[in-house]
């Protein structure tokens, strides 16, 4: 990683660093407690605590961490929302803390469970009101809005008031809202939650398609795994406020050997399954708990259990992110809580 | 049955309890009106000293006395009807409706619970406060303060029925804002918070004195100033019980009716 | 403020969204031109437009409910003017003043005040807003974000106040008996501004002390409806002690006593010197500026905080 040079201090110059660039970045919030009936005590937490990390541009992260472990504190400051207690940051050259409104012409940001959208108005007025928000001149604007309806299916959903839309309608609207700028950065705090699987699939596609073909850098926080998988070649681990790893999502896999969790349940109950491939988790009446990796497939898992024993519903549960980072650490009771029903 | 009820009601007032910021916030608000309306009372009394029956003093009491019930009585709604509402308007009502504790008897008990913090919390301060830096009426006798709690609760009583009824209206209008809101005026108006009731003219005032939102505010106050006597302030109560039960019963129609509606529609 | 970049940052907006999004690159675009405070207000302005534009079409969408509510709006602000006509229907004066000057008292400051409440009125709202963390998609625009949450939730219906204190407002002009002069004619509306603006400083002070205290909302409401309520009124009922508070500590006399007791010609309250009949101009300018540095430092407050 490297660090602005000379003319780096300037502010709004260019760094020769990365295009996303944190260095010991701190915040420190004050946090006051009841203690007694009146008295209240100080303390101090440490929500990020000295992260340094860079960003290239074209990008595409994955920030992902227990809840409270930093994540979004770093999103805040990272869009200038909130001031860090040290250290130094950049986005594109800009320090997002000084020159919030100036950085927001560059950076889109969704919010998976905060619509931006206007709720009693057609999808369209919200774009309109981009539009002129952000003084997107007319030809860039009707382009991108163009883009953003064939990608993202938007077109006979334009004139449905947002009241009216599904999640996934709806997360795909903000995602369009939050793209007409041409932010060169988009970040996304938990795209794809409680969205259906087609849903999921559609969104990820189009992210994926986004940074291909325009460059643009993506930051993603999300505690879907496969959202991780399918989308990013980089990983990035935050708990306590700290980065924890930071690398390829391989790593974090061997790191953490992750595994799969096929959920069996059987016509009566039975001892515990024994098939090639699968470890016996554990039990409960006619349910059965098997893991397996997740670097496997998922069919001669299936098909053995199939074969060997009366089955009535089968399912598979994909790794958490959080049961990884539990893994990483060794916390196996952790591990096995987030992966139990 | 009548233990959850308690617990709700506790739950009510601690829920409040927790707010102190706001409650303070409140208490100082309520003041701040209350110096306000004192003074174009005197101005009113001034001119005309016996008004309405009341003295100056009477009529600063019945200021302040208007100040301390604000919240408990919800004079001006902010109780519990937003959030039944909402709950309505969202469908989660229907998850309440199936609950084996009444709709109704809960949210009687919570009010309760909110009201009487509210006596307490935002009722005394502004009433202490009023009573120091006003020549207000005091009761002569002991036992008219707890007659004075007695009907603040029947009051209180009533302003639930009446807001439980308007919550229950979002089941059949799209848009209960604006029952709300007519309510709302309903009650600023009739309840005695603009003026004493015994102040409006002629055949208003006449119709103001007999309706629920009276039980609110200018029965309590007048029980205050004992302006009952005897079997008059058996009346009183008898005045408030009877709208809290007849209204009470309207809310239990309809939610009744609801019910019916919300199963039948499945939400 | 070289200290506190964060308020450049701001207005260097005016900048940045010149031209937009041109060469992308890496390297410094934007040249900012010298920012005054001018471009900020009109950035504001601007912002407001849009946004309060986006809540009357999402109003319109309920259109039945929009007439109620803005029925409502204008009878529940009737209702004070009910308070007087039923104080009047027992005596002939208050406080030595006739009905006439009561309702031009009351025109003037409820006018006000429902200018100040119409623009304004949605700032007492904010403390929610600070406390579900829902003001952070205000901070993501390129846009000031005082204007933004002050058109949030923009309520047309609060149009009724204004045209109810307008119609008592004509109403005491009708039957006043005053000797209009030029300068009284002129004084008129500058007083109405000026009322509207002091009201909206001290909604912005008081939306700024959310910052810190997010419940504390009801507190400006003594100061907003409370002061609106007190202004209704002569002075000369009210304790001096009150009069001289609204006079010298928060200035609401200046939104209509010191200037509409000239016009009545009666003699000024709290014996204020004689020039400061024009002097609201002057305390509206102050009171705005003060509204001002109370945002940008309840905000900074916000952004290192986050509560």
């Amino acid at each position: 990683m490297t660090f602005s040079g000379a003319f780096g201090e300037a502010g709004s110059g260019a760094l020769s660093g990365s295009f996303i660039e944190l260095e010991n970045v701190e915040k420190v919030f004050s946090v006051r407690r009841k203690a007694g009936l009146v008295r209240r005590e100080k303390s101090e937490v440490r929500a990020v605590d000295g992260i340094s990390f860079g960003v290239e541009r074209g990008e595409m992260v994955g920030y992902i961490g227990p809840n409270g472990a930093g994540k979004s504190t770093t999103i805040k400051m990272l869009t200038g929302i909130l001031t860090p207690s040290g250290g130094r940051l950049r986005v594109a050259g800009i320090d997002p803390s000084r020159e919030r409104t100036r950085l927001a012409q560059r950076i889109g940001v969704v919010f998976g469970q905060r619509t931006t959208l206007w709720w009693d108005l057609p999808l369209k007025d919200s774009y309109r009101l981009m539009h002129r928000m952000y003084r997107i001149p007319d030809d860039r604007f009707a382009a991108n809005l163009a883009r953003c309806v064939e990608l993202l299916e938007l077109g006979e959903l334009l004139d449905v008031p947002v009241r009216q839309l599904s999640l996934g309608q709806r997360m795909r609207g903000d995602i369009a809202a939050a793209l007409l700028h041409d932010p060169d950065v988009l970040y996304l705090d938990e795209p794809t939650i409680g969205l259906d699987v087609v849903s999921k699939a559609r969104v990820r596609e189009f992210l994926r398609e986004l940074n291909a073909t325009r460059g643009t850098t993506v930051l993603l926080t999300t505690h879907d795994l496969t959202d991780i998988e399918q989308l990013c070649k980089r990983v990035m681990v935050i708990d306590h406020g700290r980065l924890m790893y930071d690398g390829a999502l391989g790593g974090l896999h061997e790191a953490g050997e992750s595994e799969r969790l096929l959920v069996v349940d059987l016509e009566r109950e039975l001892p515990p399954i024994e098939v090639a491939g699968a470890r016996f988790v554990r039990a409960e009446g006619p349910r059965q708990w098997l893991a397996f990796p997740s670097s496997a497939s998922a069919a001669p898992v299936v098909a053995a259990v199939a074969a060997a024993y009366p089955l009535v519903d089968l399912s598979v549960r994909e790794p958490d992110i959080e049961a990884v980072i539990a893994k990483m650490y060794g916390e196996r009771e952790l591990g096995a809580r987030a992966g139990s029903p | 049955m009548l233990r959850l009820y308690m617990t709700v009601a506790a739950g009510g007032f601690r829920r409040h309890a927790t707010y102190r910021m706001a409650t303070a916030a409140g208490v100082f608000t309520n003041t701040v009106f209350g110096f306000i309306l004192s003074y174009t009372y005197i101005a009113l009394w001034d001119e005309r000293p016996h008004l309405g029956g009341y003295d100056q003093a009477d009529a600063l009491a019945y200021v302040w006395i208007g100040q301390a019930l604000l919240a408990t009585c919800a004079l001006m709604g902010g109780g519990f009807q937003e959030e039944v509402m909402e709950r309505i308007r969202t469908g989660d009502i229907a998850v309440d409706l199936y609950r084996p504790a009444d709709l109704q008897t809960w949210w009687f008990s919570d009010n309760l619970g909110r009201s009487a913090f509210h006596l307490l919390g935002r009722g005394v301060v502004p009433m202490t406060v009023g009573a120091i830096a006003f020549d207000i009426t005091l009761p002569s006798r002991p036992s008219t303060w707890p007659a004075f709690l007695l009907a603040v609760a029947l009051g209180s009583i009533v302003s639930f029925s009446i807001w439980y009824l308007v919550a229950m209206s979002a089941f059949w209008l799209l848009d209960g804002q604006g029952v709300a809101q007519v309510a709302w005026l309903g009650g600023l108006f009739f309840s005695g918070m603009l003026l004493p009731l015994n102040v409006f003219p002629g055949a208003l005032g006449e119709v103001a004195r007999v309706l629920p939102w009276a039980s609110m505010l200018q029965v309590p106050a007048d029980v205050y100033l004992e302006k009952y006597e005897g079997w008059g302030l058996l009346g009183a109560f008898a005045f408030q019980g009877c709208w809290a039960v007849v209204l009470l019963a309207a809310g239990r129609v309809a939610q009744t009716l609801a019910t019916r509606k919300v199963v039948v529609q499945g939400g | 403020m070289a200290e506190h970049p964060v308020d450049a940052g701001t207005v260097q907006t005016e900048g940045a969204v010149e031209g937009p999004a041109e060469g992308r690159g890496d390297g410094p675009v934007e040249e900012f031109a010298p920012v005054l405070g001018g471009s900020l207000l009109g950035e504001s302005w601007r912002t407001y437009r849009m946004v309060a534009g986006m809540w009357i079409r999402s109003t319109m969408t309920y259109r039945a409910s929009f007439a109620l509510t803005l029925f409502s709006s204008f009878t529940v602000t009737f209702f004070d003017f009910v308070v007087i006509l039923l104080m009047f229907g027992q005596v002939r004066g208050l406080g030595g003043f006739s009905f006439p000057e009561v309702a031009f008292l009351y025109g003037t400051t409820s006018t006000s005040f429902g200018l100040a409440d119409l623009t304004m009125g949605s700032l007492q709202r904010m403390g929610r807003r600070v406390r579900l963390g829902s003001l952070d998609t205000f901070l993501l625009r390129p846009v000031p974000v005082l204007a933004q949450v002050a058109a949030d939730q923009f309520a047309l219906r609060r149009l009724g106040r204004v045209l109810q204190g307008l119609l008592v407002l004509v109403w005491g002009l009708v039957l006043l008996d005053v000797e209009w002069t030029v300068l009284k004619v002129l004084l008129l509306p500058v007083m109405l501004v000026c009322g509207a603006l002091i009201f909206s400083a001290v909604m912005v002070i008081g939306a700024s002390a959310l910052f810190w205290a997010q419940d504390a909302a009801e507190v400006t409401s003594s100061f907003t409806y409370g002061g609106n309520t007190l202004l209704q009124y002569p002075p000369s009922i009210f304790a001096q002690d009150l009069v001289r508070g609204v006079v010298y500590v928060v200035p609401l006399a200046f939104v209509n006593w010191v200037p509409a007791l000239y016009i009545l010609g009666r003699p000024a309250p709290a014996g204020v010197p004689a020039w400061t009949v024009f002097a609201s101009p002057l305390v509206a300018v102050v009171c705005c500026v003060l509204a001002g540095l109370a945002w940008r430092a309840g905000l900074r407050s916000y952004r290192s905080t986050g509560s």
